[in-house]
């Protein structure tokens, strides 16, 4: 075989013949706002197809088994019921392959306005693409171009809307699916929110699920926004965050990658304002031949702004882990506050872990530090615990749980932080029983 | 219950440390090993413990008739084994209460005893550090995380009160002690001896020795025991240093 160098756009052909097959028939087809904003997410994307590893932000994850899965839409029957994870009290909209379920969804009551966005889509005029423009990121642009539905949550001006479930399964219709749903979530002054997300999908689905946020979390609110991803194993999620707080706000993302064959989580967060704060933390638990690439871009654009960023990675089997962390400090940003920890505990000769932090500073009078280390167990911490008669297996567990428990202690609410201990707990307890 | 080192050699990097250690420390007695830096007495106490890193080369350890030697760390604890760490390893992330009761349990686990739930260990505990004179806030901590020398020492000792080990040793217990917690450490080691209850305590000082009266006491240097005696002769090491020994040995 002669390896012949990628010049143009892979993958993009199948994507970009279902839109022009479906155009008239998504959703909002007749708002020409919408059919104009779709257009600009085509062009964007058949100029640059799915990015390959040539392109720099992509050096560390290959696209190509997704390019060549033949992705199509899904085939959900409406009636479809597939298993849910346990409710948590709360508000709760559920999305099958990709597509708001009002029958499998609980909105009634809650202190937010909620629901489906394909519904609300007159409404939205210069709200979709506001933050996410389909010109910055290929896969962006893949998601203006087909999206069919997602959840609208708006919490108005001084209303705590305590916990909202976002639920996303994906069901196996036999052949690849894509679905691609638009998020927008927004917080008024001094409003509070908490979303746990939770994405799984059947076992041996092969499907993609590219969701875009775009979070708007103004004066003095805050937003917890902590996700499970539970992908099934032969799912890809490719996923983009795009946040922008203002002066006093919060916005606190806690990912935790367990499924997913490939998973790649892009945050984006702006802080627009002073005195805002984001805390980035997130655990991935890798085995097999599992990847999952968590890219963060954090724009201090105004002063007085506080940021904090841990991510902690265990690997196991073939696996390979990415964090690629970029903090971009402005001018205007004086007296920013940033800080960055990226580490990594591989359990196998095999797995791989890339750390790519960057630091771009344009302040004089910042405080910014980042770190990342990569390693195995501690020899001298499992001695120490099997002198007191702990078995090796067990003295494994207890470290790597401890290794990962640090991560989640980081989450604020009490609500998420039980459910993503819970599901780190979970996860090591199967990997553990499985090796 | 006899522990029995017969003709113990061992390297670290390659390098030879034990040479030939002969010792036996009958069930029931308490034994002082003295010796000056560099004389083997850590790498004999990591030995006992099955360290990674420390090669037997050649001799046996016996316990209770069962060969040490071929056992694993854990396998050495669920026999009665316990070494009391002159570093005590930190372990962030792993709260002490949690570390204490797996340790426990898994002992348990082994002697066929049931397991102990949160609250049973909990009242245990407590009142094992009660006579320790330990905070209860050390419970809820990571493992050594932020503990001062004492206080690593002290959790040494409630460890193995909370195991009750029938063979333990001490390596260097004593070192980074003020009198006051070495009294404590003292009488925590005291409560453990009896008749299931023998002990190896390493020491650089005689000092731990006036509150924990060894039976006997061994000098170890350059990696064999060059004399043993009884508990006087830590006195004279203490006038006379290890230069009477090596002149003598």
């Amino acid at each position: 075989m002669t390896a012949i160098p990628e010049t143009r756009p892979s993958g993009a052909a199948g994507f970009l013949h279902r839109y022009e097959g479906l155009a008239g028939r998504l959703p909002g087809h007749r708002l020409p706002w919408l059919s104009a904003l779709r257009a600009r997410g085509a062009e964007a994307f058949r100029a640059q197809g799915l990015p390959t590893r040539r392109v720099e932000a992509w050096k560390y994850t290959d696209l190509r088994p997704l390019a060549d899965a033949g992705f199509e839409e899904p085939l959900t029957a409406l009636d479809t019921a597939p298993p849910l994870p346990r409710p948590r009290g709360g508000a709760r909209a559920v999305f099958v392959d990709g597509r708001f379920r009002p029958d499998l969804s609980g909105l009634d009551g809650a202190a937010l306005e909620a629901g489906s966005l394909a519904q609300a889509l007159p409404r939205l005029e210069g709200r979709i693409g506001a933050l996410a423009s389909p010109e910055e990121l290929p896969l962006v642009a893949l998601n203006t171009m087909l999206f069919e539905d997602g959840l609208l949550a708006w919490v108005p001006e001084g209303t705590d809307a305590g916990v909202l479930e976002l639920v996303s399964v994906a069901t196996d219709s036999g052949r690849p699916a894509a679905f691609h749903p638009r998020h927008l979530i927004r917080l008024g002054r001094g409003a509070r929110l908490t979303v746990i997300e939770t994405a799984a999908g059947s076992a041996g689905a092969r499907y993609l699920h590219n969701p875009v946020y775009e979070i708007e979390v103004a004066e003095g609110a805050t937003l917890v926004h902590a996700r499970l991803q539970q992908e099934g194993r032969q799912g890809f999620q490719l996923s983009t965050v795009q946040a922008r707080v203002a002066a006093g706000g919060t916005y606190d993302n806690f990912t935790l990658n367990a499924g997913a064959r490939l998973v790649r989580n892009e945050i984006h967060v702006a802080l627009t304002g002073p005195g805002a704060a984001c805390h980035m933390n997130g655990a991935q638990l890798l085995a097999g031949g599992q990847h999952a690439d968590t890219t963060t871009f954090l724009d201090h654009a105004a002063p007085n702004c506080v940021s904090r960023q841990t991510y902690k990675t265990v690997l196991a089997g073939r696996s390979r882990g990415v964090f690629q962390g970029k903090i971009l400090v402005r001018q205007a940003a004086q007296k920013t506050d940033g800080y960055q920890m990226n580490q990594a505990l591989l359990l196998s000769p095999e797995a791989e872990m890339d750390s790519k932090p960057q630091l771009e500073i344009y302040a004089d009078d910042v405080k910014c530090s980042h770190g990342a280390t990569v390693g195995e167990l501690d020899h001298d911490q499992l001695f120490y615990l099997r002198t007191r008669g702990v078995p090796e297996a067990e003295a494994r567990s207890l470290l790597i749980e401890a290794f990962l428990v640090e991560a989640v202690e980081g989450v604020t609410d009490e609500t998420a932080r039980g459910t993503l201990q819970e599901a780190v707990r979970g996860w090591w307890a199967r990997e553990a029983a499985a090796s | 219950m006899t522990l029995k080192i017969e003709g113990l050699t061992a390297e670290v990097e390659g390098k030879p440390i034990l040479r030939g250690v002969d010792l036996e420390v009958p069930a029931g007695e308490v034994h002082a090993i003295m010796g000056p830096n560099g004389s083997g007495k850590s790498t004999l106490a990591y030995v006992l413990a099955g360290r990674e890193g420390y090669e037997v080369t050649g001799g046996s350890v016996t316990f209770d008739g069962q060969d040490v030697l071929a056992l694993e760390p854990e396998e050495r604890a669920a026999l009665g084994m316990f070494l009391a760490f002159q570093y005590p390893v930190e372990l962030p992330g792993v709260g002490n209460a949690l570390f204490l009761r797996t340790a426990l349990n898994a002992l348990r686990r082994t002697r066929g005893e049931p397991e102990l739930d949160a609250m049973q260990f909990l009242k245990l505990a407590r009142e094992r550090m009660r006579a320790l004179h330990m905070p209860e806030d050390m419970l809820k901590r990571g493992v050594n995380v932020g503990f001062s020398g004492g206080e690593k020492k002290r959790n040494e000792v409630l460890q193995m009160a909370l195991l009750q080990p029938r063979f333990a040793v001490l390596d260097e217990t004593d070192s980074g002690l003020d009198i006051d917690a070495l009294r404590i450490v003292a009488d925590g080691v005291n409560a453990l001896r009896g008749p299931g209850f023998s002990a190896l305590v390493i020491t650089h000082y005689q000092r731990l020795l006036n509150y924990i009266v060894p039976d006997r006491v061994h000098v170890l240097l350059g990696g064999r025991i060059a004399r043993s005696g009884g508990p006087e002769l830590a006195q004279e090491l203490e006038r006379a240093g290890y230069g009477s020994v090596q002149a003598a040995a």
